[in-house]
């Protein structure tokens, strides 16, 4: 039995649907995202989970008991709010212990758990501080220190680095995640943004319009996205249409050219269109792997560390990006140029039939 | 162009000081008429009947700053969190005395409480009931205004939630989270509160109190400069009752909130 159970859960407000059928098992200590874009409902599942709404349908169980009709302050569940949240009344130690106050823990017991949780964020000298003296980083440590003072069943974040600075954000994430490992603390975390599911999480779940799209561990959705929307939300895939030209085979037409895929194609028959997705990072100039296109350079932007061309195939109708590590003896196409890129069959990912909409339209529409 | 703005900000200033000052340089250049100098204040700080009533009317003001809070507070709050389409209503309601005069009010509450199953018209303690309850129906749009623009300075859900997710219940949170942010938001309802309390005439008069109101009434009928020296002393009282107020909110960072006043 798992740790922490949705089942069957529904959510309407009025003629909105914003979570429907959403089904999750999490092992205890395990730390989840969910991943999706703004409005998907990531916000309104963390708020079953915490109490703060009732589930049109479904139960949320922890421990095996289940709490979908209680009150939020009879679960122990320890809530990460983007905007810290902070009592501005009281005092950093203040804050920290106030759970163990409302539990009417005595007061030398409570003024030693708050100097542990210090020391666990790294404050130690800044107990006697009101939030507003503080950064906003400091003031996100004492707000996940106050969630962890009273012992939580399940940590609930939501989007909890999104108000601060990249630098911080990454400091901060790893931090929360060595001290979610430390305390083995079962842990739900909200983000919009992949790169922090993906270096946090055990398992992830990619939600898109209040449904759940895909569950699975940062390797199994970065590789393997079940859906086009994953592949295109989950890292900057490329994603297009292609005719099935020998599905035993896993021969492929894009654009007018010739692909293959490493396998079968065994979704669509002879003639039927697909989606499939290949990352920018498996494709390459110049002519190493057994795929070969034809475009014209659209442009190249520098990423840091990597350099990103996009391509124009022949037809113009279709953009390829291909990265390639930043180095300084690189020779980088012009725009303009006529180039050929290559990918190896293994890079080719065949998807569902063609997609309705990719998780680019889905972002520009919210 | 810099130097004639600025000229035109202090002519506006300048009027606005003597429009202010004016009238009460008057009025203490008139209590000064009496002879010997100042025996218009001896006057009235040796009458016992002004101490009694102006006891009498800062009593009545606390406990109608407390009525006031404990009915505004959850109120305001509540509507804020869970029913934030009736805040026009509740407004609205709010503003109501505005637009309904005192004497309105008071002989409804005459008729309402004079007979029938509570005669509280009837007796002492029942007349300062029905005083109080008026003072706080007039607090209303005071109050209301003032705890609804401080609770617009805090995040009223996050905060109520956080403190649920920590075990906390309503009362709790009110007392110890939502209360203790609104404290500069509830020092400039309540010190309105009392100034209208400590002037009002109307309802005291006809419910027959021993109200500061109808005493400096009184004395008006009957003497000629002790009513100014009066009007100065309550004024003096009312900026040491400001000073107070900004006293408090020192310590804290939300803005002292000024309120619209009639
Ligand atoms: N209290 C509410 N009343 C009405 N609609 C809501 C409410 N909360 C959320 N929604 C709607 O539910 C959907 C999901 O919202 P949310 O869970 O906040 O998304 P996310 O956190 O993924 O950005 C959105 O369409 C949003 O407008
Ligand atoms: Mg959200």
């Amino acid at each position: 039995m798992a740790f922490l159970e949705l089942s069957g859960i529904q959510k309407r407000f009025g003629e909105t649907s914003a979570v429907i059928d959403f089904n999750l098992a999490a092992e205890r200590g395990e730390f989840v995202s969910f991943l999706g874009p703004s409005g998907c409902g990531k916000t309104t599942t963390l708020r079953m989970i915490a109490g703060f709404e009732q589930p049109t349908a479904g139960t949320v169980a922890v421990d095996g008991k289940d709490i979908t009709r209680r009150a939020p302050n009879q679960r122990n569940v320890g809530m990460v709010f983007q905007s810290y949240a902070l009592f501005p009344n009281m005092t950093v130690a203040g804050n920290v212990g106030f759970g163990l106050r409302v539990r009417k823990q005595p007061k030398d017991r409570v003024a030693k758990r708050v100097t542990e949780l210090l020391e666990l964020i790294h404050l130690p000298d800044k107990a006697d501080r009101y939030p507003y003296q503080l950064s906003g980083g400091q003031q996100q440590r004492v707000a996940l220190a106050r969630a962890l003072a009273i012992e939580p069943q399940v940590l609930l974040l939501d989007e909890p680095l999104s108000a601060l600075d990249a630098k911080i954000r990454v400091i901060l994430r790893n931090e929360i995640r060595a001290i979610q490992r430390s305390l083995g603390i079962t842990t739900v975390y909200v983000t919009h943004d992949q790169e922090e599911a993906l270096s946090l999480s055990d398992r992830i779940v990619v939600m898109s319009e209040g449904r759940i799209e895909q569950i699975g561990s940062p390797f199994e959705v970065y590789n393997f996205p079940a859906t086009s929307f994953v592949a295109s939300f989950v890292g900057t895939l490329n994603v297009m249409t292609a005719r099935v030209a020998g599905a035993a085979e896993g021969r492929l037409v894009m654009d007018g050219q010739p692909i293959r895929a490493a396998r079968p194609v065994t979704i669509a028959p002879d003639g039927a269109n697909v989606t499939i997705a290949f990352r920018p990072e498996m494709l390459s100039m110049g002519e190493a792997g057994a795929n070969r296109l034809r475009g014209t350079v659209q442009d190249v932007t520098f990423l840091g560390s990597i350099v990103r061309i996009r391509v124009h195939l022949a037809s113009g109708a279709t953009v390829v990006s291909v990265d390639t590590f930043n180095d300084p003896n690189l020779t980088v196409p012009e725009a303009g140029a006529e180039v050929t890129i290559s990918f190896p069959p293994e890079a080719v990912l065949v998807l569902e039939a063609p997609p309705a909409a990719t998780a680019e339209d889905l972002i520009a529409e919210a | 162009m810099n130097r004639l703005s600025r000229l035109a900000w202090w002519l506006v200033f300048i009027v606005g000081f003597l429009y202010f000052f004016l009238p009460l340089l008057g009025t203490f250049a008139f209590s000064m008429r009496s002879q010997p100098l100042f025996s218009a204040y001896a006057v009235v700080t040796d009458d016992p009947q002004f101490a009694e009533t102006l006891i009498y009317s800062f009593i009545v003001g606390v406990l109608t700053i407390i009525v006031s809070i404990a009915l505004i507070v959850p109120t305001a709050y509540w509507v804020r969190l869970r029913l934030p389409r009736l805040r026009p209503y509740i407004e609205f309601i709010t503003l109501l005395p505005f637009v309904i005069p005192p004497i309105i009010l008071v002989f409804g509450l005459l008729r309402t409480y004079s007979g029938g199953p509570l005669p509280l018209a009837g007796s002492d303690f029942g007349s300062n009931v029905l005083l109080v309850a008026a003072y706080t129906v007039l607090s209303f749009p005071y109050m209301y205004r003032a705890v609804d623009t401080g609770l617009r300075a805090i995040d009223v859900q996050s905060l109520t939630e956080a403190s649920q997710s920590l075990g906390a219940g309503w009362l709790r949170i009110l007392v110890q989270v939502i209360i203790p942010n609104l404290r500069v938001s509830l020092l400039s309802g309540a010190f309105l509160t009392l100034a209208i309390v400590v002037g009002e005439f109307t309802i005291a008069t006809f419910l027959a109190r021993p109200a500061f109101g109808p005493y400096i009434s009184l004395l008006g009928g009957n003497k000629a400069y002790e009513p100014a020296a009066v009007s100065l002393i309550s004024f003096g009282l009312t900026w040491i009752a400001m000073g107070l107020i900004s006293l408090f909110g020192r310590g804290a960072r939300t803005r002292v909130q000024v309120v619209g006043a009639r």
